[in-house]
């Protein structure tokens, strides 16, 4: 079953959250008209990305009482959507949120589990961490979301994966650095090696938003990509552009490569638990 | 040059522009002012600010003091020459000789920073007349080793050029067409004849660069620099003048009172709401 998937690679305005929402809207009216049964658009896409003391000024609830969630809502009555925000909890906690949003519900949230705070990032300073990761079901079949550095960690595709996720859906507001004498960025080489990698070693689609444009002196690189369970490159957008990258994926390529490479039939969950049980015991528990 | 340190020019200037054009038009502008020394740092923020914007929105202004080189006076036309910028020329002799008389033993610091300072304040007031921001012109280099004026040519609305090192500047500023004679003279803050800025730091650009891409970039510790080849003592001159000059490298330090002091805790991008 073919399907085709749209990556939103857009530049955002830095807390502008009504202009941002109108973007979302005319790339979802340009998806449509591709034929898109999926958008995704990159983290903290409402809102864009170094918010710093913005951050809790910039957030909503992804319900239909939302001013900026009801429109969303109404869009993916016939377009699937995955949209960057900041979650504000009952408890007034901010989290950098994704939204999966289909047939005007909300089908699934993802709070940002890692937050990078070093170097240039500074998440945990204004963030709380997501507490979970869990794959949840689309039209599409089983999907899961990690925002940037979560799939930095091995471990969120990973569990993603075991939870059923056959479409990794990775978003990213990943500023560009490391300019050597290659072609590419040194960010943009290795996002794209581990969208390969991940898309190889759990025999899945690895889609990958990132957006564009920059933000005082940070640069985003774009280069959104899909890979398929095979780990070839199916579509990868321009660089430092913005642009509706568009992928047709067919579904029945997770049989196909899974008959002849049956990695996820046979990990080994039990030992896996076995192992890490161990671990943390030698280590005196885990965070 | 030391192949860490070479770049992609290609992919620079894709990025550099681009920041060029969006940090000035999400400010409401259009257009750059820049200040024109006849050397390779400025005549490169030109060639990219008049890609990024077009040549008719940059603005190219000559400062010469009287006792500047008439080389670099030439070597600055042949940049406006060569992207079609505007110009102006603006000395700065009537501005800062009352100064110099009213101090006449002020040595040539005092003179030279006196001197960066008039030249920002030339910059600055066309500026507003232009209706320009100022694009700076200072490299990696300089600003880690503090080898600029505070608020004289330190002074910018934004740096396209200040994350390369005066090595890479020449490499860009090859593949961008900056003219020979620019790219090939010894670089000079043209201040006194004969100046160069090499005699003065005591030691060259490609060797600093070099040690500085190891202790900035690849974070290696003193003794490691030693291990790979560079002499203790340049070692600990370079990382000395680092410390030095972090001042040249920050907003002057807020006396806390307050909870929410500017600087520690009312922390906003530039580039907020737009």
């Amino acid at each position: 079953m073919k399907k085709t998937i749209a990556l939103a690679q857009i530049d955002t305005r830095l807390g502008v959250v009504q202009a941002n929402l109108e973007k979302h809207l005319a790339y979802a009216e340009r998806a449509r008209a591709a034929g898109a049964s999926l958008l995704v658009f990159p983290e903290l896409s409402l809102t864009g990305y170094a918010l710093q003391d913005i951050a809790s000024t910039v957030s909503h609830r992804p319900t239909p009482e939302d001013e900026i969630f009801a429109p969303l809502l109404e869009a993916s009555r016939d377009l699937d959507m995955v949209v960057g925000f900041v979650d504000e909890d009952q408890r007034h906690r901010f989290y950098i949120a994704g939204a999966y949003l289909s047939g005007g519900e909300v089908l699934h949230v993802h709070h940002k589990v890692y937050l990078p705070t070093y170097g240039l990032f500074d998440e945990g300073r204004f963030f709380a961490w997501g507490d979970s990761i869990e794959a949840f079901e689309t039209p599409l079949g089983g999907a899961g979301i990690a925002i940037c550095e979560d799939f930095w960690h091995a471990s969120p595709p990973y569990l993603l994966w075991l939870d059923g996720a056959d479409i990794l859906i990775f978003t990213s507001a990943s500023p560009g650095r490391g300019l050597s004498d290659e072609p590419k960025l040194e960010s943009a080489r290795w996002v794209e090696h581990i969208n390969q990698a991940y898309a190889s070693l759990f025999t899945s689609f690895t889609v990958h938003a990132n957006r564009v444009g920059y933000e005082d002196g940070l640069n985003f690189w774009g280069g959104s990509t899909v890979f398929d369970p095979n780990g070839n490159l199916l579509v990868r957008g321009p660089y430092h552009e913005e642009a509706l990258v568009i992928a047709e994926i067919d579904l029945n390529q997770l049989h196909r490569t899974r008959a002849r490479l049956p990695i996820l039939r046979d990990e080994r969950t039990g030992l896996v638990q076995r192992e890490l049980g161990r671990i943390l015991d030698k280590n005196g528990g885990g965070r | 040059m030391s192949a860490n340190l070479l770049i992609n020019t290609d992919l620079a200037k894709t990025i550099l522009t681009g920041f060029i054009h969006s940090e000035i038009t999400r400010s409401g502008f259009s257009r750059a002012v820049i200040g024109l020394s006849g050397g390779i740092d400025s005549a490169l923020s030109c060639v990219l600010a008049a890609e990024a914007l077009g040549p008719q929105n940059v603005l190219a202004v000559r400062m010469p003091y009287k006792t500047s080189s008439i080389d670099s006076l030439e070597d600055a036309q042949h940049v406006i020459d060569k992207t079609g910028v505007k110009s102006l020329t603006v000395p700065i002799t009537e501005m800062v000789e009352p100064l110099f008389e009213r101090f006449p033993v002020a040595n040539a610091m005092r003179r030279g920073n006196s001197m960066a300072r008039a030249r920002m304040i030339v910059l600055y007031d066309q500026s507003e007349a232009f209706g320009g921001l100022v694009v700076g012109t200072g490299n990696k280099t300089e600003i880690l080793l503090g080898y600029s004026t505070l608020y004289g040519d330190s002074a910018c609305a934004l740096n396209p050029i200040g994350d390369l090192y005066k090595t890479q500047v020449r490499q860009l500023s090859v593949a961008l067409g900056v003219p020979d004679s620019i790219i090939n003279k010894p670089p000079s803050a043209d201040l006194w004849a004969g100046q160069t800025d090499e005699d003065e730091l005591g030691f060259t650009y490609e060797e600093v660069d070099k040690l500085l891409h190891l202790i900035v970039d690849e974070r290696y510790s003193p003794s490691e620099c030693v291990d790979a080849g560079f002499p203790q003592e340049f070692v600990h001159k370079v990382i000395e003048r680092i410390r030095r000059n972090q001042f040249k490298r920050l907003l002057p330090p807020i006396a806390k009172l307050s909870n929410r002091t500017i600087g520690y805790d009312f922390l906003y991008l530039r580039d907020w709401g737009t």
